[in-house]
C-alpha cells in the first residue's frame, strides 16, 4: 500500500470520498478550508456534488435534506460554524438522520483565535443543541487515525442512524503526515436505507420529521433515541491504553493530539523509572467510563491527570468516572496554546510531591 | 519648510496612527480613509460606533479612533440595529464584505434595510473571500477561478452573482443605496461623495443607507494592484453598475 | 509649489500611485523599508503639480500633500 504524505484537511476529505461520501455541503472558516477547497477539486472528478453554502446554518439543513435521501453526506467547519449548526444537528438527531460532522477546533469562545483548541469537548458530547439527544464521537490523534476514523464515521452514522462527529483540532488540519487509504474497503453489512425519502412509487409515503405534539409519541421517539444510545454505550466504546501496567503511579487521560503531548512524556518519564500509564479515549461519546475507574482504583494509582487543551472539560466525564476514589488532577492551556511535553512533565512532578490542589486535598 | 507652507491632504484624525493588515495594494485602505475623512468633516468621531465583521476588515477597530463591536459573521446589521435602537444619538455604521453581507448575513442586511434601521453599511464586494484565502463569494463573477470555484464559476451550478444594491433598492421603506468603485482617483472621489451623504442622512435621522464599493482583492485574484484596478474596471464594472438606486425622496412605488 | 512627502513607515510599495500621477514623477525606491517593502518615492519634485491624485488613490494614507505659498482647493473633495 502506498503512503502518500498530507495535510490533515485533506486526508479527512479523501478519506470521506473512499467511505463512498459524495456529497459535501460546507462554508469556509480557518482552519479547515483546505476540505472544502480539496472537495471543490476532486468531487467532480468522483460524480459527487459540492455546494458552498451561504452560512453553517443553512449548512446544516442542506445535510437534513441530503441525509434523507439516503446518501452519504458531510460537512467540515470549525467551531463557530459547528455553533450554528447545532439546531440542524438537533433536527437529524431528533429525525434519526445519520450523518457526519467534522469539527476542526479553534480557540473560543466567540470569534477566539484561529489556533488549536479542544474546547468544543462538552458541545460535542453533551449535545450543543436542544433535546435528548447524543452525537456519536471519535477523536483522531494522528492523520491516518483521522483517515481511518472519518472512514468509521460513516458505518457508524448508518449503523445507528445518527449524527456522528470527527472531533479534531486545528493541528491535524494543517500538519501533514503520511497516511494510507485502504485498497480494499469493506465495511460489515448495514441494513438497507429503508427509511429514505426516493418517492413514494409502489410503496407508501415516508415522512421525516421530529415533530411530536402527541406527548406519548414524543416521549416514545425520545425512548427510542436512548435506547439506541444504551447500545452505542455496550458496543461502540473504543480507547487506547498506552504503557499501562501495575507500575504506574499516575493514570493520565488524554485525547486527540494531546495525547501524543502526553506520550511523550510518559516516554521520557519511563527512562527515569517513573511510570506513567494514558488511557486515550477514541470515542469521547461513548465515554469509556468503565475502564477508567477500572484502572483508577488499582492500589498502584496515586492520581488520575486529564490533559487538554481547554480550561477543563473532559475532566468533568473523568471526574464522574472515578467516583472520588482517586484525586483528579487537570492541567490544560487553553487560547491555541499548546502545552509542552516540559509543562506537562513538570506538573506531573507536582502531583508525584503532593504540591497539586487535588491531591493536596485528598490526603488530607 | 517656511511658514507659509500648508498641508493640502493629509491622513485623516479618525484613522489612527498604525499601519494596517491589509495587503499592499488593497482597497480596504482607501475606503476606511474615506469614512474616516468623513467622520472627521462632520465632526461626529465622538459619537460614532462602528461594527466590524468577519473577513479582511475584522481588524477595523484597530484602525478607528472610534468605539467599535465586533460581530459574529454576518451578524453586524443585527448588532447596529439593537446599538442604535437604544441610543439613537450615536452615529452607528457597519462595515462588512461580500462574505459577511451578500452570504451569511443577507438576512439581516434585508430585515434591517426593511425595518428602515437608521444606520449606515458600507458594503465592500471585491467578489471573493479574502481573509480565508480565496474561495469564492456569492459575487464571484461567472468564471472567476476561486479556492472553491477552481474550474471557473459555474453558472449553472453556481447561479450569477448577487447585486446587493438592486436587491436592497427593490424593498419599499425609504433607503438610501448607492454603488461607487474606488479604482480611479475619480470614482475615489464619488464614492466619497457617496459615503459622506450616507452619513448626512444618518446624522438627519432620515433612513438606512448602504454604500456598495467595487473593490480589489490583488492577492486572492492573483494580480498586481494595478492590475487588479483593470480587472475591476473590466469585469465587475460591466455587470455591477454604478450609480445611486435609491433615496428616500424617491421612493419605490409598492 | 505643491510637493508630496511619502512615509515610509505606511508604504507598502503597491505602486497605486505611481501609476496614477498624472506627470509621473513617481517611482519605486530600491531601497527597502524597515517592513521589507519597495517603498515609492517622488524622482522629479519639481514638476508636482499638487493634484493630490496620488494621495487619493494611497491605500495606507502615507501620502501627505503640501503647497508652499499658496492655498488652493482643485476639486470638490
Amino acid at each position: 500500500m502506498t503512503r502518500i504524505l498530507m495535510k490533515g484537511n485533506e486526508a479527512i476529505a479523501e478519506a470521506a470520498i473512499r467511505a463512498g461520501a459524495i456529497y459535501y455541503f460546507a462554508y469556509p472558516i480557518t482552519p479547515q478550508n483546505e476540505v472544502g477547497e480539496y472537495m471543490a477539486k476532486r468531487l467532480p472528478e468522483v460524480g459527487g456534488v459540492f455546494v458552498q453554502a451561504e452560512s453553517e446554518v443553512a449548512v446544516g439543513n442542506m445535510l437534513f435534506g441530503a441525509a434523507a435521501s439516503g446518501k452519504r453526506v458531510f460537512t467540515s467547519s470549525s467551531s463557530p460554524g459547528i455553533s450554528l449548526m447545532q439546531e440542524a444537528i438537533s433536527y437529524m438527531a431528533g429525525a434519526r438522520l445519520p450523518v457526519v460532522l467534522v469539527n476542526i477546533m479553534r480557540g473560543g469562545p466567540g470569534l477566539g483565535g484561529i489556533l488549536p483548541s479542544q474546547a468544543d469537548y462538552f458541545q460535542a458530547t453533551k449535545g450543543g443543541g436542544h433535546g435528548d439527544y447524543r452525537v456519536l464521537v471519535l477523536a483522531p490523534s494522528t492523520l491516518q487515525e483521522a483517515v481511518d476514523l472519518t472512514m468509521l464515521a460513516f458505518h457508524l452514522a448508518d449503523k445507528y442512524c445518527n449524527p456522528t462527529m470527527v472531533l479534531a483540532d486545528g493541528m491535524i488540519g494543517q500538519m501533514m503526515e503520511p497516511v494510507e487509504f485502504p485498497k480494499n474497503y469493506a465495511e460489515e453489512p448495514l441494513p438497507p436505507k429503508n427509511w429514505a425519502t426516493t418517492g413514494c412509487q409502489g410503496r407508501d409515503p415516508i415522512i421525516i420529521k421530529s415533530l411530536a405534539l402527541d406527548p406519548v409519541e414524543l416521549e416514545k421517539n425520545n425512548i427510542v433515541l436512548a435506547e439506541k444510545y444504551k447500545l452505542m454505550k455496550r458496543d461502540e466504546v473504543r480507547f487506547e491504553a498506552y504503557k499501562i501496567n501495575p507500575k504506574n503511579r499516575i493514570l493520565m487521560v488524554s485525547y486527540g493530539t494531546m495525547a501524543r503531548i502526553c506520550q511523550t512524556v510518559i516516554d521520557e518519564l519511563e527512562q527515569e523509572d517513573i511510570s506513567i500509564g494514558l488511557l486515550r479515549p477514541i470515542t469521547l461519546f461513548p465515554f469509556p467510563t468503565k475502564e477508567i475507574l477500572a484502572e483508577a482504583v488499582k492500589p498502584n494509582i496515586e492520581a488520575v491527570l486529564t490533559v487538554e487543551m481547554s480550561m477543563g472539560q473532559m475532566v468533568e466525564d473523568v471526574e464522574v468516572a472515578v467516583r472520588d476514589k482517586k484525586p483528579v488532577e487537570f492541567y490544560g492551556r487553553t487560547g491555541g496554546i499548546v502545552p509542552t511535553p516540559e509543562e506537562v512533565r513538570d506538573y506531573i512532578m507536582k502531583i508525584l510531591a503532593r504540591e497539586t490542589p487535588a491531591v493536596r486535598s485528598w490526603n488530607g | 519648510m517656511n511658514e507659509s507652507t500648508h498641508a493640502i491632504f493629509t491622513r485623516p484624525q479618525s484613522f489612527r496612527d498604525v499601519v494596517t493588515h491589509y495587503c499592499p495594494g488593497c482597497t480596504h485602505g482607501i475606503i476606511h480613509r474615506l469614512v474616516a475623512e468623513v467622520l472627521d468633516e462632520f465632526g461626529i468621531r465622538g459619537r460614532t460606533v462602528g461594527v466590524g465583521p468577519v473577513g479582511c476588515g475584522v481588524f477595523i477597530y484597530n484602525y478607528f479612533q472610534t468605539d467599535f463591536l465586533e460581530a459574529p459573521h454576518g451578524r453586524a446589521p443585527a448588532l447596529a440595529t439593537g446599538l442604535k435602537r437604544v441610543h439613537p444619538e450615536l452615529i452607528v455604521f457597519t462595515y462588512q464584505g461580500d462574505g459577511d453581507l451578500a452570504s451569511i448575513g443577507t438576512a439581516e442586511i434585508i430585515h434591517a434595510a426593511n425595518r428602515g434601521e437608521k444606520f449606515t453599511t458600507i458594503f465592500v464586494n471585491n467578489a471573493i473571500y479574502g481573509m480565508t484565502g480565496g474561495q469564492m463569494a456569492p459575487t464571484t463573477m461567472p468564471g472567476q477561478i476561486t479556492t472553491t470555484s477552481p474550474r471557473g464559476r459555474n453558472v449553472e451550478e453556481c447561479g450569477y452573482p448577487i447585486r446587493v444594491a438592486e436587491l436592497l433598492s427593490t424593498l419599499r421603506t425609504p433607503a438610501y443605496i448607492e454603488r461607487v468603485a474606488v479604482h480611479t482617483p475619480q470614482n475615489i472621489i464619488r464614492a466619497k461623495k457617496a459615503i459622506r451623504k450616507a452619513f448626512r442622512y444618518q446624522i438627519d435621522n432620515k433612513c438606512f443607507s448602504l454604500v456598495e464599493v467595487l473593490s480589489t482583492c490583488p492577492t486572492g485574484w492573483g494580480l498586481t494592484p494595478n492590475e487588479s484596478l483593470k480587472w475591476l474596471e473590466d469585469t465587475m464594472q460591466p455587470y455591477y453598475p454604478l450609480g445611486c438606486f435609491k433615496t428616500p425622496e424617491n421612493e419605490v412605488k409598492a | 509649489m505643491p510637493g508630496v512627502i511619502i512615509d515610509k513607515g505606511y508604504c507598502k510599495g503597491c505602486e497605486l500611485c505611481v501609476k496614477a500621477c498624472p506627470q509621473q514623477i513617481l517611482s519605486m525606491s530600491k531601497e527597502i523599508t524597515n517592513r521589507g517593502y519597495f517603498s515609492a518615492q517622488v524622482h522629479d519634485p519639481s514638476r508636482c503639480i499638487g493634484c493630490q491624485i496620488c494621495a487619493l488613490v494611497c491605500p495606507d494614507a502615507a501620502i501627505t500633500v503640501v503647497t508652499h505659498g499658496q492655498r488652493y482647493v482643485l476639486y470638490d473633495y
